[in-house]
């Protein structure tokens, strides 16, 4: 429920050592082909069925999660390229329920495949300009709730690599509908003390008997429930305005075109 | 002979209460400024720098838990870190966060009152690290709206505190030649200083100043000095090149004297001495160094060609006292060698130095504190017995200095260990230390909390715990002294007479430092033992 934050995103020499690490990669993907193993296209009908029967019991069967971890994302947290992939599939991850596969490298092969597939947002035909909408980001002051790079306010979500995450039409719909689209586990709160004060804020972390949360200002609050006597919990909700009507079409068009460059690595 | 300690300024207390009052529950994010850390000592409500204070005291002068009540000390919450990797952590506490870090490399901030999650920044590893005594981390650096934190892949990385974002990520060095970050960074001044691990895998050591800002690297010490550099001559060959001398423990900072003390470890191999013939500058050393610039100023090496692995990485204790009738500035410093020293901070000017712990590696101190070699301990093929062992008789772990008591106290560990050489041919990324170790059969190691004299580093007190222990101690104004045990209990003594008054068994091995703090005006007390963070205070 609080926000844990997956890394690799703004690493560039990561990034770099990846590329070095290619010569490694290829070795090991020569050695599969070498065995028969590839992941060539016509693996992934076999990787999203094999995916779908083996382990979408608990990662769900599009695979965003369930008891397992979510793979619908652009980076894995634990696989950060396709051989540590490879591997954790084989072999598990001590310590996690996560066991290892009985199933040959071939099949593992084509499982990785699919799963690489998972978070990747599908290309699309963008026609803004990125430069000119970074322009209209900071003209409607989106700074004010999200971060990009790690500067701005923390009540929205975090946007550093949103172009990663989510395609040009979501990103259209949630400037003119931010309700329609708010991020899983997005919650707006209003919030009544015993004191008296009331509060608009986001959850940032709830248990039975305690809440924490952050104002519009981002000020951090924390509660116990019994010092509450209002806790409304606005599912749907979302402090953002609508922009539908406030923007042009070009610069509607501008402004997505500059949050879908925003890939997190790339983008400082 | 007198000892002072930072008054307690009425001001400073008017402050704690006012931002006691004002700062809960609904407070302003974390600003934490150099100046705040710098002043640590008016703040005691908050732990703001790994130490507690730049002079590493690890002193609190919170004396709402003392000696009478301490035995009502219960549990108020419990964090369970996800990893079951070592909980090395000293917490840092600011404005009703507490932030610490998770083995291997991971961040996470705490909500003070109950104990539940704010952010995690779980980092994402490469495969094939390679740390010689575990995938661990010390703890984070706090300065203004960032939280800075070392990795295993050692990298440098700023976080933004509100939330865990990522606000920068460099490399310190190549994690595939060994090298790692498992210190708690220091923030001064307008940098970040960082220290960096692999001294068994034949790196060469340094320490590194950034900004906080970019992450541009601002100085570099070489601790293994190069062509051309002064001391570059007490290595033989190319040795220097794979000399080791990591600094993998938090420093200290006197802001009178403008000097950065930092500890070094082992040369490398670490238990050959032929192929790196000389002293091995500075390998074993207390450096000071100038903040700004990296510029060592003065050096004292504990251990010239050190062959046991004694890496003099500990923390240095900064005190003020009347030493043979002279006012003079000390920095003290219990070695994992098994002695205690006391140096002069200004010049390094060496005054004392007294064995805490069996040893048998020397045979004695000359006049300027270097160590007369006993022979029959060098690692041979047929294997030779040393006391202590290269665990040591101190480790990472924190001492503590009590200016009520005027003790400093440590953690002591009493085991020894046969050394049989071995090969150390370098290959880049593998251990490079050239013995292999047994224990001593029949022995059964003893642990002591050791209470000394600060200047002459006699025994006052000790408590005898089972096993060597691998916990920190902390001392506070309420006459106490809190350390741990390798059987997991978390025990409180009467910091004055070494009188157990209260213990409570955390049900996993503490190798971690405690820390004090408020939160609502009462004092807690926190300690990471086993994969869990346990925080206590008196009955509400």
């Amino acid at each position: 429920m609080f926000p844990v934050i997956d890394t690799s995103a703004f690493d560039l020499d990561r990034a770099r050592r990846a590329r070095r690490r290619a010569v490694a990669v290829c070795a090991v993907s020569l050695a599969l082909w070498a065995s028969g193993v590839s992941a060539q296209p016509a693996d992934l009908a076999q990787g999203k069925r094999l995916f779908e029967s083996q382990c979408g019991s608990c990662h769900g069967p599009l695979g965003n999660g369930g008891k397992g971890a979510n793979l619908a994302q652009p980076r894995l947290r634990r696989a950060s390229d396709d051989e540590a992939l490879f591997n954790i599939i084989r072999r598990g991850i001590r310590g996690t329920e996560m066991p290892g596969s009985p199933l040959t490298p071939s099949q593992v092969s084509s499982i990785a495949a699919y799963v690489r597939t998972l978070g990747r947002v599908a290309p699309e035909n963008i026609p803004g300009d990125r430069t000119q909408g970074q322009g209209v980001y900071a003209s409607l002051d989106c700074a004010r709730c999200h971060t990009v790079g790690g500067r701005g306010g923390v009540v929205g979500p975090d946007l550093g690599d949103i172009g990663a995450r989510r395609s040009a039409a979501h990103l259209r719909e949630a400037l003119t509908d931010p309700a329609a689209s708010v991020p899983d586990g997005f919650l707006q709160l209003r919030v009544v003390a015993r004191d008296g004060r009331v509060f608009s804020g986001i959850r940032v972390n709830e248990d039975g008997f305690s809440v924490q949360f952050r104002d519009l200002q981002g000020r951090l609050h924390s509660f116990w429930k019994h010092e509450l006597d209002v806790l409304d919990q606005q599912w749907q909700r979302s402090p953002m305005p609508s922009y539908a009507g406030r923007l042009t079409a070009d610069e509607t068009d501008d402004l997505v075109a500059y949050l879908v460059s925003l890939k997190g690595i790339t983008d400082q | 002979m007198t000892t002072s300690s930072p008054p307690f300024r009425l001001p400073a207390m008017l402050a704690v209460l006012v931002s006691v009052l004002v700062a809960v529950p609904g407070r302003a994010p974390g600003q934490v400024p150099y100046e705040r850390i710098l002043d640590a000592a008016s703040e005691p409500e908050h732990w703001l720098t790994y130490s507690g204070t730049y002079g590493a005291q690890r002193y609190s002068t919170l004396d709402q838990i003392d000696r009478d009540n301490v035995g009502e000390l219960q549990p108020a919450w419990i964090y369970q870190a996800r990893s079951l990797q070592k909980f090395e952590v000293s917490p840092l506490v600011v404005d009703g966060v507490m932030y610490i870090t998770e083995a291997p490399s991971d961040a996470t901030a705490l909500d003070l009152r109950t104990g539940r999650p704010i952010w995690s920044y779980r980092r994402s590893l490469p495969q094939g690290i390679v740390t010689c005594c575990g995938q661990v981390n010390r703890g984070v650096a706090l300065l203004d709206d960032q939280v800075f934190l070392g990795t295993v892949d050692a990298h440098l990385v700023a976080l933004d505190a509100r939330t865990g974002r990522v606000r920068w990520d460099v490399e310190v060095a190549d994690y595939e030649l060994g090298y790692s970050v498992t210190v708690a960074p220091l923030a001064l001044k307008d940098k970040i200083i960082v220290g960096i691990s692999g001294g068994e895998y034949g790196i060469r050591g340094f320490l590194d100043a950034y900004d906080p800002l970019t992450g541009e690297r601002l100085w570099r010490f070489w601790t293994v000095p190069g062509p051309g550099e002064a001391g570059h001559d007490t290595w033989s060959g190319d040795s220097w090149q794979r000399g080791g001398a990591p600094t993998w423990v938090t420093g200290a900072y006197d802001p009178e004297l403008d000097l950065l003390y930092w500890g070094t470890g082992n040369p490398g191999p670490d238990f050959i001495g032929e192929v790196r013939e000389g002293d091995n500058l500075y390998s074993e050393s207390l450096l000071a160094l100038d903040p700004d610039t990296g510029e060592l100023k003065w050096h004292f090496q504990f251990i010239p060609h050190d062959i046991h692995d004694y890496d003099s990485t500990q923390v240095p204790v900064l005190l003020d006292a009347e030493f043979e009738g002279q006012p003079r500035q000390l920095v003290v410093f219990p070695n994992r060698n098994g002695f205690y020293y006391v140096l002069d901070r200004a010049t390094g000017e060496f005054l004392v130095g007294k064995a805490f712990a069996k040893q048998t590696w020397a045979l004695g101190l000359d006049e300027n504190g270097r160590p007369i070699e006993n022979p029959d301990t060098i690692p041979t093929g047929e294997g030779a017995l040393v006391y202590p062992d290269d665990d040591g008789a101190a480790n990472w772990y924190s001492p503590t200095y009590s200016p009520q008591t005027n003790l400093i106290y440590q953690n002591v560990r009493e085991k020894g260990g046969v050394y049989y050489l071995a090969d150390a041919t370098y290959e880049p990324g593998k251990i490079y230390m050239g013995a292999s170790r047994r224990v001593v059969s029949g022995e059964d190691p003893q642990g002591f909390l050791r209470a000394l004299d600060p200047l002459s580093g006699d025994l006052v007190w000790e408590i005898a715990v089972r096993a060597p222990p691998w916990a920190g101690l902390m001392s506070t104004a309420g006459g106490l002294v809190f350390s741990g045990t390798m059987e997991g209990d978390f025990f409180a003594a009467d910091a004055q007479t070494g009188d157990v008054l209260w213990r409570f068994q955390t049900g996993g091995a503490v190798y971690a430092n405690p820390i004090t703090y408020l939160s609502e005006g009462r004092q807690f007390v926190a300690i990471a033992a086993g994969n869990s963070l346990v925080t206590f205070a008196l009955p509400d």
